[in-house]
């Protein structure tokens, strides 16, 4: 993995949050669903405030953020990352799909018609 | 309705298109083994697309432009993996410069085709992938660890080496 001095800082934070088995575990949590400081720390053998401390590494590091939900407060993950995934995704599509139907424009003179 | 499936993957940034056409696979195939046929449908109306070389052998290399409305130029190359006519074709594809340099900080994608006869017409399913090393680090480094289970698997390689180099070890929560 390269990394440019300008976020040598930025990748220590990135690698000291994921250098934690809970903090993994978390972050893989936050992933899969949106699940609130609480549910969290009713999901380990630990305080409240060592799940707190945990979820303000990852959120320190830019991997997940916190956003108030009535009474509680939700943890989600960046969604740049998953969303780019997502773009990148769309966007390929949108063009492959483009490429069939002129695929299919040529074919059709030779093609039955249904 | 010709494209007959699209599944994604986030997990591995990957994607798979089916598509079904009432033609014989041989002609299907020729879609792609024919550059002129070729340069008809790789390119969108609005960017047309001319290819050069087409060398449809394992190495070998197709190499294309498209014109915009403004005239501006955009180069693209495949590299042959492997080729089975009509079956089956691999290829990468990306975006090269003036010079022929694949063009840095721009993904490449892995495609691979897949001709069946079906019925009286041909299914193609067309799987990508991405494997530009800059795309991965870009999306690594904007924290999708989760969403790529196998680079948390290369961080772990690379923490448990970092771990006998530290001088001082973060505080303990």
């Amino acid at each position: 993995m390269v990394v440019d001095k300008a976020t040598d800082e930025e990748a220590d934070r990135l690698f000291h949050a994921l250098a934690d088995t809970t903090r993994r575990d978390i972050l893989f949590r936050c992933i899969r669903g949106e699940p609130s400081v609480s549910q969290l720390a009713e999901a380990y053998p630990m305080s409240f405030a060592a799940v707190q401390k945990h979820v303000a590494v990852l959120e320190r590091a830019g991997l997940i953020s916190k956003q108030r939900h009535g009474r509680e407060r939700l943890v989600h993950t960046d969604g740049d990352a998953v969303g780019r995934a997502r773009q990148v995704l769309d966007e390929l599509e949108q063009t492959w799909r483009g490429r069939v139907d002129r695929m299919a424009d040529l074919l059709a003179p030779l093609s039955r018609h249904t | 309705m010709t494209v007959i499936g699209v599944e994604k993957d986030f997990d591995n940034l990957s994607l798979i298109l089916t598509a079904e056409f009432d033609a014989p696979i041989e002609r299907v195939w020729e879609l792609w083994a024919d550059p002129r046929q070729l340069e008809r449908w790789w390119g969108p109306p609005t960017h047309p697309s001319t290819v050069e070389k087409h060398d449809l052998t394992v190495g070998g290399e197709v190499t294309y432009f498209m014109t915009d409305q403004d005239g501006e130029k955009s180069r693209g190359r495949w590299q042959v993996r492997s080729v089975n006519p009509p079956r089956s074709l691999e290829i990468t594809d990306g975006f090269v410069d003036q010079d022929g340099l694949p063009s840095p900080g721009t993904p490449i994608t892995e495609v691979q085709v897949r001709l069946t006869e079906r019925d009286e017409g041909t299914r193609m399913e067309l799987r990508f992938l991405f494997e530009s090393p800059e795309h991965w680090e870009l999306l690594e480094r904007w924290g999708a660890f989760g969403v790529f289970p196998q680079s948390v698997s290369q961080m772990d390689v690379l923490l448990a080496e970092g771990a006998e180099a530290e001088t001082t070890p973060p505080r303990s929560l």
